[in-house]
């Protein structure tokens, strides 16, 4: 039993076990997925989490001692950022046809996904605090902390709906745009992209490359439009 | 593969050190995403080597928010009491922002003349 102990003792210590639970998570999730034709609802994230989470709980184990070892996937947000290049370069000569749906496209979507979010909650009586940690949801995370913070919401609120808008997106936007037979890959991918960051990016990639290098566009161009129009639409809207 | 992670982290870097000293808001990595533009427009070829492995990664940029979103399961009491407002007011602005992005893009595209795929 003591052989037990000592081996967890090591594991639960060591980045090693989590970093590898992770990674076997998002495989199964991946192949799941797959195996349902990418149905929106077998989204990946929400998969890997629902198999990560229960095991953190069953061993009592704390987020910090996990992200110990997941913060080295944690850190890859970066770097696929940049790698989004690449799409947008192969896609230079349509994306250059479609400047002015794009940029107007990136105004319609970015005001009003803080726009609606100030007033629905206002309308629902939500305190201010919230509402100002809400306001900037649908950008990508780094920038949706530092606008929380500089408006005064609550940056540990607002990384939980950022998240969650993300797989709300996800989980929406094909059955969406199915019943609105919306079948330009370009306007589909940029929309998700613009209403829910990386997380809808993610899902654009998984149904359709181009639809994934809109949706690359519309995330980076909104992560910075966001932090321009937040703090002026909450003045306006609270 | 190296030379894929070695630039796209030579990009993040150089990203974040002018983030940090013009003092922006942008995050790092899309000043890094700007700059690699920026290679890619001097250096064509450069895109034939970042292919391979920059397609594994965007192709499973799911795991990336993995941690994230275990973080989120164990930090849910934050959204309190008001959590069921919270998630109507989450799929509704939702929804509506994709709508009026998709329909702006669509209606411009064809103001503007522009092919459909």
């Amino acid at each position: 039993m003591s052989g037990v102990a000592e081996l967890w003792s090591y594991l639960s210590t060591s980045p090693l076990l989590w970093l590898t639970a992770t990674v076997l998570a998002y495989l199964a999730a991946d192949a799941l997925a797959r195996r349902v034709d990418n149905h929106p609802l077998a989204n990946p994230v929400i998969l890997s989490v629902l198999m990560v989470a229960p095991v953190l709980w069953l061993t009592g184990t704390e987020y910090a001692s996990y992200f110990e070892g997941a913060q080295f996937i944690h850190f890859l947000l970066g770097p696929a950022t940049i790698a989004l290049a690449l799409p947008l370069w192969d896609n230079r000569d349509t994306i250059r046809r479609s400047v002015a749906p794009i940029l107007l496209a990136l105004v319609a979507g970015s005001v009003t996904a803080a726009g609606s979010a100030i007033l629905l909650a206002r309308a629902f009586g939500l305190p201010t605090e919230v509402i100002l940690s809400l306001a900037p949801k649908s950008t990508t995370a780094p920038v949706a902390l530092g606008v929380s913070e500089a408006i005064g919401g609550l940056p540990a609120l607002t990384a939980v709906l950022v998240i969650l808008t993300g797989i709300i997106g996800a989980v929406i936007v094909t059955p969406l745009m199915g019943l609105l037979r919306i079948e330009d890959w370009r306007a589909r991918g940029f929309s998700v992209g613009v209403a829910s960051h990386g997380i809808g990016t993610a899902r654009a990639f998984q149904v359709n490359p181009t639809a994934g290098a809109y949706a690359g566009i519309a995330m980076a161009l909104n992560a910075l439009l966001t932090s321009m129009i937040v703090p002026v639409l909450v003045r306006w809207l609270l | 593969m190296l030379a894929t992670f070695g630039l796209l982290l030579v990009c993040q870097l150089v990203g974040e050190v002018i983030v940090r000293g013009v003092g922006l808001t942008i995050p790092g990595p899309v000043i890094g995403l700007t700059l690699l533009l920026v290679v890619l427009w001097l250096r064509p070829a450069v895109a034939e080597t970042l292919r391979p492995t920059v397609t594994v990664i965007l192709a499973n940029l799911s795991l990336l928010f993995v941690p994230a979103g275990v973080g989120v399961i164990g930090n849910l009491e934050v959204l309190s009491e008001g959590w069921v407002a919270l998630l109507v007011v989450l799929v509704v602005s939702t929804l509506l922002a994709m709508l009026a992005s998709v329909g702006t893009f669509i209606a411009v595209r064809r103001l503007t003349g522009g092919r459909s795929t």
